[in-house]
């Protein structure tokens, strides 16, 4: 079998640090749908990963893996160390306050306005206060978004943008390690998407987070990416950063970048 | 061929129809585990409560108002030619408290609740509302299903006694212009009539009324796939299943009371 990952992948430039996801050989199906077939991949400390690929081609299943809102059929998944697939629901719910996740379509609970949507994730874990008010912690989220003047308008009221800052600000406020983000610049228009991406570069500044983005909006990738990974037929096809996968003369791979 | 063809889709019907049982059975277990399990989410349970209880009253106590009205009027002929107008306020209450109160609300809130229930989590499904909550560490089914189920349990005894009540003052209305019966009169022929054999048999089912509302709205919207359009199928199919199952709860309270209490 051949494994176009030997073939293509490239050592990436930035250096590595902690590996805070450890996935290996990930399989999953769906009936005789094939959707990851032996997935691998690292995600190390302070780094923005990027992985791309087709419609279809399983991102997001992948991406919601590593949360467990999906199981996977075989393979490991490691997140902080732990092995998601060994966790119980106890343990599963604290780790996953230590993973941030961005919906492609923003999630925001529709019948809480903005404020209480900030809040929920606070109120059910009170630990993650760290002394601080709730009342402060919005604000300050929200004040990262630039969005503190909408904190009493309800999702209905907000235009696609202000929906995915607003998503982000929830995202942040349990002040996770590792912020996981489905398409977020899909259905924005390029002013928005812009922004979003900076938003994304500022906040792994402020809160040294990992980020791993699931995109095929190849401008997105590569601004954010310090490091890219194409899937392909359900593995790693590519690997490298977005300079070095330019460059590669493979016309799978220069299928995204034309 | 096509003889083949309609017998698969007939077998995959039937098929489909008794994975639904088990998957809506498999629901209700985990309800009942979810349930016991603290801590309880009291502030969404009383939210859940005020709203299921709010939104309900005004349709239920005009339905039931109704009801107490054209029951009577229906009625009153027949016992005129028979000289028994003297029975008519014990067979109203009898009737209305026994059966007809708590069958109408509970048809009511199968609409009502049901489809609100079906399209709310279903929206909240296709939005991915669901997995956000999973994802920040919350419990989605304890939070979103365990509420309703239990506020729909707990509310639809309530709102089918206010039905009750207001049937009767409907039927006492009547009553009161072509009979001119007295409020005292009516009250108490309705109240040396029934007995606790009447109450109590509809109070327990009126439970088991909210929780087959509340699980099939739950399930239906919970479950819900395929988009938007999953969202009214949700709905849709929430209802029609709710009522049906109003129907299959009432045949079995009955049938029980009828061993318990020698109806």
């Amino acid at each position: 079998m051949i494994k176009p990952t030997n073939i293509l992948s490239n050592h990436p430039k930035i250096e590595k640090g902690k590996a805070l996801i450890e996935i290996r050989d990930v399989q999953k199906s769906f009936g005789d749908n094939h959707v990851l077939r032996g997935f691998n991949l690292d995600l190390y400390e302070k780094e923005n990963l990027v992985i791309v690929g087709k419609s279809g081609s399983g991102k997001s299943v992948l991406i919601k893996c590593f949360v467990r809102l999906v199981e996977m059929d075989s393979g490991s998944v490691k997140v902080l160390g732990k092995e998601i697939s060994e966790l119980g629901q106890k343990e599963l719910d604290e780790l996953r306050t230590e993973v941030g996740f961005l919906f492609q379509g923003s999630a925001l609970y529709d019948s809480m306005t903005v404020r209480e949507n900030l809040e929920f994730p606070l109120r059910r874990h009170p630990d993650k206060l760290r002394g601080e008010k709730v009342e402060d912690l919005v604000i300050e989220a929200l004040e990262s978004v630039g969005l503190a003047h909408a904190i009493d308008l309800m999702p209905a009221e907000l235009s696609g943008g202000m929906k995915r800052r607003i998503a982000l600000a929830r995202t942040i406020i349990l002040r996770p390690k590792i912020i996981l983000y489905d398409e977020p610049t899909s259905g924005l228009d390029p002013i928005t998407s812009k922004e979003i991406i900076q938003l994304i570069l500022d906040i792994q500044q402020k809160y040294n987070t990992a980020s791993l983005i699931i995109t095929h909006d190849m401008d997105c990738a590569r601004v954010i990416s310090n490091r890219m990974v194409i899937l392909r037929d359900g593995i790693n096809y590519a690997e490298g950063t977005y300079a070095e996968l330019v460059q590669l003369k493979d016309p799978k791979v220069q299928a995204f970048f034309k | 061929m096509i003889k083949i063809l309609t017998q698969s889709t007939q077998f995959k019907e039937i098929k489909d129809f008794f994975e639904e049982i088990g998957q809506i059975s498999l629901f209700t277990t985990r309800f009942f585990r979810e349930a016991v399990n603290p801590p309880v989410e009291w502030k969404e349970l009383f939210r859940q409560c005020y709203i299921i209880g709010n939104q309900s009253l005004f349709l239920v106590t005009v339905t039931g108002f109704i009801m107490g009205l054209v029951l009577t009027l229906q009625v009153r002929p027949t016992m005129l030619e028979f000289g028994a107008e003297s029975y008519m306020p014990s067979m109203v209450g009898i009737s209305i408290i026994r059966e007809i109160g708590p069958m109408i609300t509970a048809l009511i809130c199968a609409g009502k609740i049901g489809s609100s229930m079906g399209a709310e989590l279903g929206s909240m499904k296709v939005t991915e509302q669901i997995d956000a909550m999973e994802v920040s560490g919350t419990n989605p089914f304890k939070y979103l299903v365990v509420t309703r189920v239990l506020a729909c349990t707990l509310m639809l005894p309530l709102l089918v006694i206010a039905a009750d009540t207001v049937g009767l003052l409907g039927s006492f209305f009547i009553e009161y212009t072509k009979g001119a019966v007295t409020p005292v009169l009516f009250f108490n022929k309705v109240f040396m009539t029934i007995e606790f054999g009447d109450l109590l048999p509809s109070t327990i089912k009126s439970f088991f009324f909210g929780l087959v509302i509340g699980i099939v709205g739950c399930y239906k919207g919970y479950t819900s796939k395929k988009g938007t359009a999953g969202v009214g199928t949700a709905a849709n199919s929430a209802v029609v299943v709710a009522s049906l199952m109003v129907f299959l709860v009432d045949l079995i309270a009955v049938l029980a009371a009828d061993i318990f209490y020698d109806l």
